[in-house]
């Protein structure tokens, strides 16, 4: 069981340098060819400013961990639930501030016995302090 | 765009081991439960699976082949059922309403035995 004492836990900040190398090897990865997300040249002829990021991109930049500390058997997690709210684009060029918060942590019963759930919560700022994003990811432990 | 409109469906490739790999490095989810076999059956499972995000990126290429993806305002996603290596993964849309400059879209993937995996929901700018 996760102590519901860890609800409001907050990670030190870290920053991110929306490399255009990073958006390019992301998108390979998923299988995305999209010539706006490799070429500069490509996405200004789209009419972006610059190399925009995919849809689920927020996630491959990582907070610090606001679990940390806490016993996670790793095996016995899966992922229940995600979603991302944009304020604004991001863009290869931006620089962000990522902070991860523990949104809540709760238990629920059903067929497969009782699972502890985390909802952690990354908002990422740009260098002004404007909000960019709000990731919400929703964690399930297995006992 | 109307409420009932489809998007053009997408079928990726079908996953294999290595694509969970470049998703695990490209996203920095390095859970061993991806990527490393002996780790995914000690926990029980009979190999490795896709992570979650990667079928979610699947549906976000599904929406950004018809919405510039910087359109996108919300984005969300509930993992239903496991994505296994050599599953092939198609990706639905559909409109589910229309307000005042903005569409909501339910999102959907199926693997080629039609097991639902991942259920999504996008708000975008029209």
């Amino acid at each position: 069981m996760i102590s519901r004492e860890y609800i409001g836990r907050r990670s030190s900040p870290i920053e991110w340098n929306i490399e255009p190398g990073h958006i390019r090897r992301f998108a390979e990865a998923i299988g995305d060819p999209n010539p706006i997300y490799y070429e500069e040249e490509a996405a200004r002829a789209a009419g972006y400013p610059s190399i925009p990021a995919p849809p689920t991109f927020a996630a491959a930049l990582r907070p610090n961990d606001a679990r940390q500390g806490i016993a996670i058997d790793w095996g016995k997690l899966l992922h229940g639930g995600q979603e991302f709210v944009y304020h604004r684009p991001i863009y290869a060029g931006d620089r962000l501030t990522l902070v991860q918060t523990i949104q809540d942590v709760y238990e629920k019963s059903g067929k497969a016995g009782t699972m502890d759930f985390l909802v952690l919560e990354t908002t990422g700022r740009d260098a002004a302090g404007e909000v960019v994003f709000v990731a919400q990811s929703t964690v399930v432990v297995k006992r | 765009m109307k409420v009932g409109d489809r998007l053009p469906s997408l079928t990726k490739d079908p996953i294999e081991r290595i694509q969970l790999v470049k998703y695990a490095g490209a996203s920095g989810d390095f859970n061993r439960i991806h990527v490393e076999e002996g780790f995914a059956i000690a926990a029980g499972y009979p190999s490795v699976f896709a992570h979650g995000m990667l079928v979610m990126a699947f549906l976000g290429q599904l929406l950004s082949e018809r919405v510039a993806p910087t359109r996108i305002r919300r984005f969300s996603s509930r993992f239903k059922a496991i994505t296994w290596p050599g599953d092939t993964i198609t990706c639905h849309g559909e409109v589910v309403a229309l307000r005042d400059g903005e569409a909501d879209l339910k999102l959907w993937a199926e693997t080629q035995n039609g097991t639902i995996t991942v259920e999504g929901a996008a708000t975008i700018l029209v």
